[in-house]
């Protein structure tokens, strides 16, 4: 169980956006307050990425996260599944420090190129996360059933709502 | 075809919905493909009439419609609102609580740069 820390007062969540910018596009945003570069750290060193990427309440379980942030260098991403584990992976095609991550998703035929940039403002970073399909069919697929993940969803949004709004 | 821009297409969305009309045809073709002319008589509508609602929700991708010999068949379009709007508030959330986690990673190692720069200026 992991307690809350009660006397610490709970600054206001930046809303984070997800938009379909185009028939392959989709584009999501989120302020984080805090600098560029610790904000790139979180998304670049696997012991950090590790701990949001699968927040606690996520009905899945993340085994193992690899991560090589330089451009070439790979990552490998391992969730437990039945009859066996599964893997998201791909190659960094660009990494500019604190500024700009590239990568590809290469565990289907279909997979996004994600581009990930961080913008910093006055101590505030406005990261916009892109995700571009190789066609229109392939983000519909997402759309429609997003693989076995629709569920995962669906899981997911359960246990959201069980949530509720935090006091 | 019609151009893709989502706000366009949302607009025209919600203009094709603000009818009950053309709510009722949509809950109609949910459930099978019809004839504009099954939809007039199931409307008390003229057939001019019919058409002009089935255009609107056509523009707005809401329903396509095929000629087959003299009849046209209406049935729903690419253009699931409700399910792609389901889809991308599932999306949101997934990374809202994900960003939430990321919220406080960065405010672990804020914390960790602070007490880091007290102990180097000792």
């Amino acid at each position: 169980m992991d307690a809350r820390r009660e006397s610490e007062p709970t600054p206001m969540k930046n809303p984070t956006t997800v938009e379909r910018k185009s028939e392959r596009e989709l584009v999501i945003t989120r302020t984080f307050n805090g600098p560029a570069r610790l904000v790139f750290e979180a998304w670049t060193n696997a012991e950090l990425f590790k701990r949001w990427w699968i927040p606690k309440s996520f009905p899945i379980t993340l085994l193992s996260c690899e991560m090589d942030a330089r451009v070439g260098g790979g990552y490998k991403l391992l969730f437990e599944a039945s009859p066996e584990p599964k893997a998201f992976f791909g190659k960094y095609i660009e990494v500019t420090p604190h500024s700009r991550l590239v990568w590809t998703n290469e565990e289907g035929d279909d997979g996004a190129v994600t581009t990930v940039t961080f913008e910093e403002k006055g101590g505030k970073t406005l990261i916009v996360l892109h995700e571009l399909y190789p066609s229109k069919d392939a983000l519909d697929a997402d759309l429609g059933s997003y693989d076995g993940m629709r569920e995962t969803f669906d899981q997911l949004a359960e246990v959201l709502a069980t949530l509720g709004p935090k006091n | 075809m019609v151009q893709y821009s989502p706000a366009r297409r949302l607009d025209a969305s919600f203009a094709a919905l603000a009818d009950a009309t053309r709510r009722g045809v949509l809950e109609q073709l949910g459930r099978s493909e019809a004839s504009i002319t099954d939809l007039a008589g199931k409307y008390r509508m003229t057939l001019t009439g019919m058409k002009k609602h089935i255009g609107i929700l056509e523009q707005a991708g809401l329903v396509t419609t095929e000629k087959v010999g003299r009849v046209r068949t209406c049935k729903l379009g690419p253009h699931r609102l409700e399910e792609e709007t389901a889809w991308l508030e599932s999306h949101r959330q997934l990374w809202d609580a994900r960003f939430s986690a990321l919220d406080d990673v960065i405010e672990d190692l804020k914390k960790k740069e602070m007490i880091d720069g007290r102990k180097k200026r000792k």
